[in-house]
């Protein structure tokens, strides 16, 4: 069956922003989607409202929509472009909930589109869990006793028949959302009201809990003529009971017989032919330890996260694929692009071990909950590949970046083993890391095993690695243990700290290169995708060999797992650096170790690593490849802190030297040059115990903010108002081991601006000034940013035109150079330096216009701004507002404070594009989901006294337009004598119905609550932000948003709102 | 130990020994599983062969001798880069190192196997000797009766080396009585024509048409089994006899092959053979292509295929060997690949199910 001709445009529905449980993945299958269907000579039409993608460049689809993800655009933009098909199962949950409501209120039929891939009746039997259940029993699929129930009451009855525990899974939710395990009748009533709550068709699943088994997936492909394959099943580390997004996933199986692998082999080909799925899938089961017993979790109709790092750990490409049968092809008529020889009608084998890790929030989020379960935490995720589950688990744990080499977390190495037998119980993030240290400490993988059901094949496998890494510091370090634990996985520099030696006593173990060919080496492959291990066989010099070339090589870095403050926004930048490097002629090589990426995509590069981004594993490369150049300013943090690495290496850094990143962080070089450039910043001081901290903070003058150097999206950077503050914060800092020292600056409170540049050494182009909603003190990352400017004078920008282009000159910057500043008080002070890529660029690059990483590369291998054709100084201003919009995933995350500061919580952004700034803005509020209240509405404000005069303007406001106002007793008092109608409302621990109960009642629309000082989680603050959060109420804890809202509300609507196609700008 | 993989063209590889130790002489062949080792240890296909396994990871879930797909080891040795010593699995009873022990097979271990099927792959298939009797590489290399050995072995007489002696016959109340002719018979050949309710009498692989219809069977399952297809002329002669019962006649790898010669056509080696879990094949009459466990070294030659008796029912979707052949004026199809698995996917099931329907026919 080739493809189909009536296609000939198709919208393309992208997964919105970044949040936990649906990250980076969707732009990678929807990347490859795009350009599939390009290559077949189809329009493509996306719509995407998170504008940190790759999927939303100009160059990837025809017509690009960044625009809010809801019914009501898509059926403009439907109008507008009139495509013949929608793709659906792309775009993550995200995609197939709007094309499903597009089904249902009939608009896909009366617009004549249809739907491709997926058929609605398969998506509500995947999705809908009774549907599921009927389809699993007419199979003869088992699944879990279980009960799909619209009450509490019914919950509770359920769980009496089939005993506890049990879980709570929500019906139509990403991640889990919701849902939990229950223990007795209490979790399931606080359990079980949430869950329902989240699910928009307001139902659950009461579920018998089998938490211990076994937990398996396949990643299951399916065409047109019926051809069925599976790419790849993968067990979980942890046993069920965690959510596989939070689990160590390992690729293929390791303790299943054929028997087993075939039996759910057969039930996963035999779920996805009934539901007539065409394209991917992915089907998880429950297999019981010590029988044949199984059971059907779960099954996704569409590409998952799952099925991105079944790609990254096969080779075999399942977003392209599926794209390719949703348009008709078949299985055998598609190619394997990897070999170039065989079909893609086959199963890939695999001769190497691959594992996954997640990368937790929890490290930024020191107060919040570790413990895991069915609702998925983890931001995002490293994989590793080599030739043993060891060292593929050793290459996981040094890409996480949480400063570990080996498994040995540093804080449990002194507990006693009483308590370390007892934290096993805990199932929480650290949970892989407590079993490492029991397995050390001698505790029987019996007694391991009763606690946490973790198959012992891994406990042995651990075992391996504790037994090396207790005989590398307790003995001497024979040759015979180096070679064995370099095969194992640990680095030079491990072995030796452990050993505690300076140099090793005999020749270093030279690392060498496999491929990742689909096949096991059965037939030969033309992709250069590869993974270092301890080998005599080399292919990489095979290849390298076999395939001379006259370019000029660089590396490119990625940046490793996206985290809170390090994102797609990244992966962006290093991915356009490669085609920009291409097409200026170069070879490139990209590095990184995050299998949900577009950089990881084999075809993006010349030559792809898939490697821990550590110095010693860049060595091996370097050692390999021997690149002319390396560029490190697109990967974020964790590329720039290579820089000093490379040069080592003789590796010379394109753009911006290492001594320049290092003259931006190293505050003292950083403070000498402000002073040359006759630049003003806040009083500062770096410290690095406690008592200093004191001291420098009571010389400045309160409120002070903290901050570790060399940091991200502002880990661990908090206001200090007082003393107290301090010595919290330092103890929280010092838990990890700081290298460089902190940071302790004068708190300035005034207008955030934030500009991007790109500098030649001689000249500077300032795509865009952007000017954030809130004023300093909300991270930058987490505020609402305006481009163009609204209230910066043009003798401001002037200003910081010259400040940008001095800074960068001092600097030594080429290429990329990112500045924060702040106007206050008429003077323009500069708060931060980045001389690197930025979260803004793509953004900005796609609303002015201006191709800024395209710019930057250029700039970096040599040429001139002044030649480029975008010339020089600050950009024209653009045609229209765009509006950046932070999106949270406090859902997720239980007990993390949802009041904003310093330090970033968000995870990732939507974009409002519009004509006006108030247009611009409402679409980003609608992009973010957050609902501004209407005529009729109610409204709880409840503020801090410092911000109580302020607020009255803002509730006027909002009185005005109709909505009623409630406020606590202070917050009343002063909104009344100001005359601003408003009732009171009583505090959280006043007597009922308070405030908590007035935010259950599902009656508010909005809160208005600006958090008090500290990190205190017992305040009533805390307990109001996070009850908006557990009922789905919109909450406002800055007084510069709420006024956004109220000029939303003011002077734009809905009904106008207009999709613009971004390729036009 | 120490123990080498001595190739015919001079390369050795060096490892750790497991299993048995001494010396043993066979065709260095690479299989493409991640799972089903004790499947394909116990394969009669593999008589003659030392097989390279190339997921790295193996022995994970041990041995439990419920897998076995006959009553021993017929391979001529095992290389594996990892064995696993703490096998975990519920129906595990030994390691992999003492079931190699226990059936006297050498396995090796420790090297790299990408490498070899990556030689093998280049070279072809090729000859080597495991072995524990040397001190080095270079020690193994200078012993010329090693290397002669090395260079002249061939697999022979294959099929009479795993051939049972006598006749059995399993699951007498059962409707349609197969004759299973073993050439080399995988047990779940046998399980799956029992489960769809077939009597079925195994017979020695040189059993005659004679024989058979004194055994007045209604259908003919030709198993598969190892070596080189145009040794078995009286096999062969025999089946032009059987053949020519016009009785239904199903025939597996080895069997497809040895129809094929019967009915005129010709065999080839291949460069490196099809052994896995995962090659595709397609199925003209179904318009489907289907994920296939395989395990031969020979092919049957598409175009001496005789189109007006036969045609060719599946190809290999990768490089378009012919996987099958349907017998035109008889009820008899053939297929090269192994629909009963074990180990590997049970996709191709369906054809016992056609092999019934085909007696119930003829009934």
């Amino acid at each position: 069956m080739p493809k189909d001709p009536s296609i000939k445009k198709v919208l393309v529905i992208g997964s919105g922003p970044i949040i936990i449980g649906q990250a980076a993945e969707f732009d990678y299958s929807g990347t490859q989607a795009c350009r599939a269907l390009k290559s077949e000579g189809i329009e493509v039409v996306l719509v995407n409202s998170n504008p940190a993608t790759i999927m939303t460049d100009p160059n990837i689809a025809d017509r690009v929509y960044v625009e809010p993800m809801t019914v009501e655009i898509l059926e403009r933009i439907i109008e507008k472009e009139k495509p013949d098909s929608i793709l659906p199962n792309l775009g993550g949950q995200m995609g197939l909930n709007l094309a499903m409501e597009l089904y249902r209120n009939g608009y896909l039929e009366k617009a004549g589109v249809r739907l491709l891939g997926c058929k609605p009746d398969t998506i509500d039997r995947a999705e809908d869990r009774q549907l599921f259940k009927d389809t699993m029993e007419k199979l003869g699929e088992p699944v879990i006793p279980s009960k799909v129930v619209e009450s509490l009451d019914d919950a509770l009855d359920f769980a009496k028949v089939i005993g506890y525990p049990v879980i709570v899974r929500p019906a139509f939710t990403m991640g889990g959302t919701g849902g939990g395990i229950c223990d007795d009748e209490e979790s399931l009533r606080e359990i079980g009201t949430n869950g329902l709550r989240l699910s928009p068709i307001h139902q659950v699943l009461i579920e018998k809990c089998i938490a211990g088994w076994k937990e398996i997936e396949y990643e299951v492909m399916r065409d047109g003529k019926g051809n069925v394959i599976t790419v790849c099943n993968m067990e979980n580390f942890d046993p069920v009971g965690v959510h596989t997004g939070d689990s160590i996933v390992v690729a293929p199986s390791q303790t299943l017989s054929d028997k087993e692998y075939q039996m759910l082999r057969t039930s996963a080909l035999n779920i996805i032919t009934e539901l007539g799925i065409e394209g991917g899938c992915n089907c998880q089961f429950a297999l019981k330890p010590d029988s044949f017993e199984y059971a059907v979790i779960e099954v996704n109709p569409r590409v998952s996260r799952s099925s991105a790092l079944a790609s990254k750990a096969t080779g075999y490409p399942i977003a392209k694929v599926a794209t390719k049968i949703a348009i008709g092809y078949s299985l055998d008529e598609i190619p394997n692009d990897v070999t170039g020889q065989t079909c893609a009608c086959f199963e890939p084998a695999l001769d190497y071990c691959v594992v996954k890790f997640p990368k937790w929030p929890f490290d930024k989020f020191v107060y919040a909950k570790k413990d895991l379960g069915t609702q998925m935490m983890a931001t995002g995720e490293v994989m590793a590949i080599a030739s043993s589950f060891e060292h593929a688990m050793m290459k996981a744990v040094s890409s996480i970046e949480l400063g570990l080499e080996t498994m040995t977390l540093p804080e449990l190495e002194s507990l006693p083993d009483e308590e370390i037998v007892q934290r096993l119980h805990r199932c929480d993030s650290d949970r892989s890391f407590t079993v490492y240290e029991a397995i050390k400490r001698g505790v029987s993988f019996d007694v391991i095993y009763d606690i946490t059901k973790i198959d012992k094949w891994f406990l042995s496998k651990l075992k391996k690695l504790a037994d090396t890494e207790l005989a590398l510091k307790n003995g001497g370090l024979t040759e015979e243990l180096y070679r064995k634990a370099k095969k194992q996985g640990f680095m030079d520099k491990t072995i030796l700290r452990l050993c505690g030696l300076n140099e090793l006593p005999f020749e270093k173990s030279v690392a060498g290169f496999k491929m990742v060919d689909t096949c096991a080496a059965e037939f030969s492959a033309k992709t250069p995708y590869f993974y270092s291990s301890f080998d005599e066989e080399n292919e990489a010099a095979e290849f390298i060999a076999a395939h001379p070339t006259d370019k000029k090589k660089v590396l490119v870095f990625g940046s490793g797992p996206i985290r809170i403050g390090q994102g797609i926004e990244f992966d962006y930048c290093s991915v356009h650096s490669v085609w920009a490097l291409k097409k200026l002629g170069y070879e490139t090589i990209i590095v990184n170790n995050n299998p949900e990426t577009v950089s990881t995509d084999f075809d993006v590069a010349d030559k792809l690593y898939f490697e821990p981004l550590t110095a010693e594993d860049v060595q091996n490369i370097v050692e390999q490849e021997h690149p002319d150049g390396a560029v490190v300013q697109f990967g974020g943090q964790t590329a720039i802190k290579l820089a000093k690495a490379l040069t080592d290496m003789g590796v010379p850094i394109l753009g911006t030297s290492s001594d320049g990143v290092d003259a931006a962080e190293d505050r003292e070089r950083f403070d000498e040059i402000l002073n040359q450039c006759r630049i003003p910043r806040a009083k500062g001081r770096t410290v690095f115990t406690t008592e200093e901290a004191l001291q420098a903070a009571n010389e400045i003058g309160y409120p002070v903010l903290v901050r570790p150097s060399y940091v991200l999206g502002g880990q661990g950077m908090e206001i200090a108002y007082n003393d107290r503050n301090i010595s919290d914060f330092m103890r929280i800092i010092n838990r990890t081991v700081q290298e460089h020292p902190i940071l302790i600056d004068k708190y300035l409170m005034g207008r955030e601006v934030e500009v991007d540049g790109v500098f030649d050494g001689e000249d500077i182009l300032i795509p865009g000034i952007m000017e954030h909603i809130e004023r300093a003190g909300v991270h930058s990352g987490d505020s609402i940013s305006v481009y163009p400017t609204i209230h910066v004078e043009d003798k401001h920008k002037e200003t910081i035109l010259r400040y940008t282009r001095d800074l960068a000159k001092a600097l030594g910057v080429i290429g990329l150079i990112n500045i924060q500043f702040i106007i206050y008080d008429d003077e323009v002070y500069v708060i931060e330096v980045n001389p690197r890529s930025s979260r803004t660029i793509p953004y900005i690059s796609k609303v002015t216009g201006v191709p800024i990483i395209d710019l930057a590369t250029k700039v970096m291998v040599g040429q001139k701004l002044k030649d480029l054709g975008y010339g020089t100084g600050i950009y024209r201003e653009a045609d229209y507002y765009a509006v950046k919009m932070p999106v949270f995933s406090f859902e997720k995350l239980t007990d993390v404070d949802t009041g904003l500061g310093p330090e970033m919580k968000s995870t990732g952004e939507v974009l409002g594009i519009a004509e006006s700034f108030p247009q611009a803005l409402l679409k980003a509020f609608k992009g973010a989901n957050m609902r501004v209240p209407k005529k009729g509405g109610r409204i709880i404000i409840t503020v801090k006294d410092e911000d109580k005069q302020e607020i009255v303007g803002i509730a006027r406001g909002f009185a005005d337009m109709g909505i009623e106002i409630l406020a606590t007793a202070g917050t009343c008092k002063v909104l009344q004598d100001a005359g601003v109608p408003c009732t009171q409302v009583a505090r959280v621990s006043e007597a009922h119905p308070n405030i908590s109960d007035m935010i259950a009642s599902g009656t508010i629309d909005l809160v208005i609550n600006t958090p008090t000082k500290g990190r205190r989680h017992d305040t009533d603050g805390f307990k109001i932000r996070r009850a908006t959060v557990e009922h789905s109420v919109g909450c406002v804890t800055a007084i510069d948003t709420a006024r956004a809202m109220l000029t939303v509300r003011e002077q734009s609507r809905s009904a106008d709102l207009r999709p613009i196609d971004v390729t036009t700008i | 130990m120490k123990a080498y993989l001595v190739l015919a063209n001079g390369m050795v590889f060096e490892g750790e020994n497991f299993g048995a130790a001494g010396t043993s002489v066979g065709e260095v062949v690479f299989n493409t599983g991640m799972v089903g080792y004790e499947e394909t240890l116990t394969d009669p296909s593999y008589y003659g062969q030392i097989i390279t396994q190339t997921y790295p990871l193996v022995g994970n879930y041990g041995v439990n001798g419920e897998d076995a797909e006959s009553c021993r080891i017929h391979a001529f040795g095992y290389i594996v880069r990892e064995v696993c010593d703490a096998p975990s699995n519920f129906r595990c009873k030994e390691t992999l190192d003492a079931f190699l022990k226990q059936q006297n097979i050498i396995g090796l271990q420790g090297v790299d196997t990408r490498r070899l099927t990556r030689i093998i792959r280049e070279s072809g298939v090729m000859n080597g000797a495991l072995t524990t009797e040397y001190d080095s590489a270079e020690a193994a290399l200078a012993d010329a009766a090693l290397m002669e050995r090395i260079r002249a072995y061939a697999v022979t007489d294959a099929v009479d080396s795993v051939t049972v002696d006598h006749e059995e016959t399993y699951h007498e109340e059962g409707e349609f009585h197969v004759a299973l002719m073993d050439f080399g018979y995988k047990r779940n050949i046998l399980r799956s024509l029992v489960q769809r309710g077939c009597k079925v009498t195994l017979v020695p692989g040189r059993t005659t048409a004679q024989r058979l219809k004194e055994l007045n069977v209604d259908g003919i399952m030709l198993s598969n089994g190892p070596g080189d297809p145009a040794e078995n002329v009286q096999i062969i002669e025999n089946l032009k006899d059987i053949l020519a019962m016009n009785k239904p006649v199903f025939g597996i790898c080895l069997g497809h092959q040895l129809t094929a010669l019967a009915m005129g056509a010709k065999t080839a080696k291949l460069k490196y053979g099809h052994r896995g879990v995962n090659q595709p094949v397609t199925d003209f009459a179904k318009n489907r292509t289907f994920i296939t466990s395989q395990n031969h070294g020979y092919a049957v030659v598409a175009d001496t295929v005789d189109t007006s008796i036969a045609e060719v029912s599946h190809v290999n979707a990768n490089d378009g060997t012919v996987e099958g052949v349907r017998y035109k004026n008889m009820p008899c199809f053939t297929v090269q690949f192994h629909p009963e698995a074990c180990g590997g996917p049970r996709d191709t099931a369906y054809l016992f199910d056609e092999f019934v329907s085909m007696m119930k026919g003829g009934h």
